[in-house]
């Protein structure tokens, strides 16, 4: 069953192409990853699905429901979960209320249940709090709850934006280069975390330039170069893909192999 | 003793200012320079209808904050989509539209010739004009301000809005509607100016537009920062500290030509010092990005 589908998309800055027509699907409770060197429009490609940028051309459907010019915090709502390339957490409140932040509040985040300080708040709030320190102990950042975020290491922001949006419990995440600046360990950990994000049932497209970091984990990878799609398939057909050899080695790869 | 409650009231109108500030700017990060101009809604409405339709004080208090909290969202509606600066250039502005518009409006507002004669609050056949009672008045609107601040801060309401002080764009990836949540804020923000300002009016019993300047937007700003963003405490500590500290300066015997406009300089001198030594205001826990 398809959870993504792209239709045709393409998005122009002052002229310049940075997604030219690119369609695909994403089947539901699978790990793909969006594979390209720099400025190659992947990140474009995900602003382009979670609408901090709307397309000149093209269609994006989630779950058979059109998205495409839907605002950014609807898509959320909907259950599409993003984290950024550049990290953006809440730096000066704690760990904890940045992951209690993603949680959809039925009627605990009205402006006058704060007002009044209703029980209903109070409830959902402890209740809250509970999952939010289950979440915290699945990406293990349980001992740094009360510290500011801006006190994390680059391997911790990394979790906590993860942790954030799993307390949001999307269908479809979107991991922009979860795996940038990673120490090896904590690389393994955020590997192992997007494993068993895809044994509870959920989708998972991330964004990478590094071949090598795909291998193993994407089920499918997605090509792009200069904004167009190049190739898509399993990670070892990819691999063995002239133009994406080319891409990445460069043509004289390709005459002596 | 009776100077020493003048000060202390009119340290409770600040205080009323600066909490509902301290809500935009402090908690949501808005930086909006237009507060006064809500103050002066509310203040003109009450004084308007006492005077002209012999309303009551208690009853126009209330109408002028509605009043101060609807322009809020007029206002806020399309400015509350510009980013940063340009949020701020836009309050700016509304803070001076209202100030020409309450200085040249003669056949309503008398212009600079200000409202005179504008009755006290009273409450069961006894006036409250000055002295003791009228603290009590105001420290209970500086109770309530407090009370009602201080629960929507404390609350998952006032953690999306610091959220959106953090980091706009990571709120939205969190499926809140940040635009929403900015109005509402900039709304009860006016609606609290718009009562400090209608206090301000039946105690004075006078008002003119010089009351109302962008300086004293500027004024109540230097309060939230200086006491410190986003701390409810640090509102009490910065007012307290900016209205007292130069009515000492009165006791140094200068003449008002010199100490007026060293009052504004000593302003001057202790932002800068405090940007220096300490961004996040005394009490503050957040700091400008």
């Amino acid at each position: 069953m398809t959870i993504l589908q792209v239709q045709n998309l393409v998005k122009e800055f002052d002229g310049i192409k940075a997604v030219d027509d690119i369609s695909f699907e994403i089947e539901k409770n699978s790990i793909c990853a969006l594979l390209g060197p720099n400025g190659s429009g992947k990140t474009t490609v995900f602003n382009l699905i979670s609408g901090y940028l709307k397309p000149e051309r093209g269609k994006i459907f989630f779950n058979g429901k059109e998205i495409t010019l839907l605002s950014p915090h609807k898509i959320a709502k909907l259950g599409i979960g993003r984290t950024f390339q550049n990290i953006r957490l809440f730096l000066q409140i704690s760990v904890l209320d940045n992951v209690m932040l993603g949680f959809k509040y039925e009627k605990g985040d009205k402006f006058f249940s704060a007002l009044f300080q209703t029980k209903r708040m109070k409830k959902e709030e402890k209740e809250n709090l509970f999952k939010a320190e289950e979440i915290l102990k699945f990406v293990g950042l349980i001992d740094k709850k009360y510290e500011l975020a801006e006190n994390l290491s680059h391997g911790q922001r990394k979790l906590l934006e993860l942790a954030r949006i799993l307390a949001r419990e999307p269908k479809l995440f979107l991991l922009d280069e979860p795996f940038a600046g990673l120490f090896p360990e904590t690389k393994k950990t955020m590997v192992d975390l997007i494993r068993k994000l895809k044994e509870g049932g959920k989708t998972i497209l991330f964004i990478e330039h590094d071949i090598n970091s795909v291998m193993g984990l994407a089920e499918k990878v997605i090509v792009l170069n200069y904004g167009k799609k190049i190739a898509e398939g399993k990670p070892e057909e990819v691999r063995n893909n002239k133009e994406v050899l080319n891409v990445y080695l460069g043509k004289k790869y390709e005459q002596n192999p | 003793m009776d100077y020493l409650i003048h000060i202390l009231i009119i340290t409770g109108i600040y205080t009323i200012l600066t909490l509902s500030l301290n809500l935009i700017v402090g908690f949501t990060g808005l930086p909006a320079l237009g507060h006064i101009a809500f103050a002066c809604i509310g203040a003109y409405t009450s004084s308007l209808l006492a005077l002209n339709f012999g309303i009551s004080p208690w009853i126009g208090l209330f109408i002028g904050a509605i009043l101060a909290g609807f322009f809020g969202m007029v206002i806020g509606f399309p400015s509350l989509r510009l980013k940063g600066d340009y949020f701020a250039l836009a309050t700016f502005g509304l803070g001076i539209i209202v100030y020409s518009i309450v200085k040249n409006w003669v056949s309503l507002t008398r212009g600079p010739m200000g409202l005179p004669g504008i009755p006290h609050f009273s409450l069961f056949g006894y006036e409250i004009s000055s002295g003791w009672s009228y603290l009590i008045l105001v420290l209970t609107f500086v109770l309530l301000t407090y009370l009602a601040i201080r629960n929507i801060t404390n609350s998952p309401f006032g953690r999306i809005l610091k959220g959106i002080r953090e980091d706009e764009i990571a709120t939205l990836a969190m499926g809140k509607n940040v635009n929403k949540y900015k109005l509402i804020v900039f709304v009860v923000g006016a609606f609290f100016a718009g009562i400090a300002g209608s206090l301000y009016a039946h105690y004075i019993t006078f008002i003119d537009p010089s009351s109302f300047t962008v300086m004293e937007s500027f004024t109540v700003l230097l309060m939230v920062v200086f006491g410190g963003m986003g701390s409810l405490k640090g509102s009490f500590v910065g007012v307290l500290i900016l209205v007292v500290f130069p009515e000492l300066l009165r006791f140094l015997g200068m003449p008002n030509s010199i100490a007026a406009p060293l009052r504004q300089m000593i302003y001057g001198l202790l932002l800068i010092i405090l940007m220096i030594w300490r961004p996040q205001g005394l009490l503050g826990k957040f700091k400008f990005k």
